[in-house]
């Protein structure tokens, strides 16, 4: 979905010979370099700023950092993770800056035992299942996107990079610079989280006759 | 071993992602197949996941692509080199 999973050696070598034709001064390939990372740019600013017109600004100079500092890209990590990890540091800095404004709070600190055991989900003995289709009524994408912004930070970042993004986990952890079984607790957490904030609004979006549900309990082929 | 469905919860996220070795997975599949409850947590839980992905949930603002290029165009034609740092 977001251009962040092409086929990987193609799309290594591609991004590769752009960036040394940059570097080289071929300057306007700039724009077709960043063009598979721009939505999740603005997704990581939004979800750290939680402001439209901050998020868009400070992608804006999060992609002129990422231009300076195009020449240190050595190609150990994949582009679109190197590209988070500056936008992620933009984006803190910001909400650092904001933090010297005292109508604009920062989130409370929440560290990886806060409320540990208080997972409990949303119990329910049946669930028809709300298609991809549903979201084709705005109001249900906002409720989505609401729960998701109003999680403490540290479980909204996870949740941006897996679930929206659809990072895998080494990436998260290299993106948020933490370790691979922190994300997976953190996701874990999250999703309980969401699912029991979600459920009681999702079930009306459910399609009346269980005909209706499909894949139930399949794999998702979803990379870990 | 029978697994409770506290237990379930716990593996629910890994489960998901196909994170979990084969042993535990035959014993959630073995519980949820007779436990409502877990079934319908699980299938609500990846059915929140699903909906997730979908661009449609974090819609970008109209024109945020045009403005980006404009702004780096601007940048890009007064900065001749990349910074050396």
């Amino acid at each position: 979905m977001t251009g962040l999973n092409q086929p990987v050696n193609a799309a290594v070598n591609e991004t590769a010979e752009l960036i040394a034709r940059i570097v080289a001064g071929e300057k306007q390939l700039f724009h077709e370099l960043i063009r598979p990372v721009e939505r999740a740019v603005f997704v990581m600013m939004f979800m750290l700023l939680r402001n439209e017109t901050d998020a868009e600004d400070a992608a804006q100079e999060a992609f002129i950092k990422v231009y300076r500092n195009l020449h240190n890209f050595r190609g150990e990590a994949k582009f679109s993770t190197w590209v988070l990890s500056i936008a992620r540091n933009e984006g803190l800095g910001w909400l650092r800056k904001r933090a010297s404004r005292p109508e604009d709070p920062l989130d409370p600190v929440f560290d990886d035992s806060a409320g540990r055991g208080d997972f409990t989900p949303a119990l329910l003995t049946d669930w028809r299942e709300v298609p991809h289709e549903a979201l084709e009524r705005k109001e249900l994408g906002q409720c989505i996107r609401r729960a998701i912004i109003n999680l403490p930070q540290i479980y909204r970042e996870v949740v941006q990079l897996r679930d929206v993004d659809e990072l895998d986990v080494q990436e998260t952890a290299n993106i948020l610079g933490i370790t691979a079984g922190a994300v997976k607790v953190r996701l874990h957490r999250a999703r309980a989280m969401l699912q029991k904030e979600l459920v009681p609004v999702l079930k009306g979006y459910a399609p009346s006759k269980k005909e209706g549900t499909s894949g139930r309990r399949g794999l998702f082929g979803r990379r870990v | 071993m029978k697994i409770d469905c506290k237990h379930v919860w716990e593996h629910i996220s890994a489960y998901i992602d196909g994170d979990v070795d084969s042993v535990l997975r035959a014993e959630i599949d073995r519980h949820l197949e007779h436990c409502e409850i877990c079934s319908a947590v699980m299938d609500s839980t990846r059915n929140v996941v699903v909906l997730m992905a979908d661009d449609r949930v974090f819609e970008i603002p109209a024109g945020y692509s045009e403005r980006l290029h404009r702004r780096l165009d601007t940048f890009l034609t007064e900065n001749q080199g990349l910074a050396n740092d």
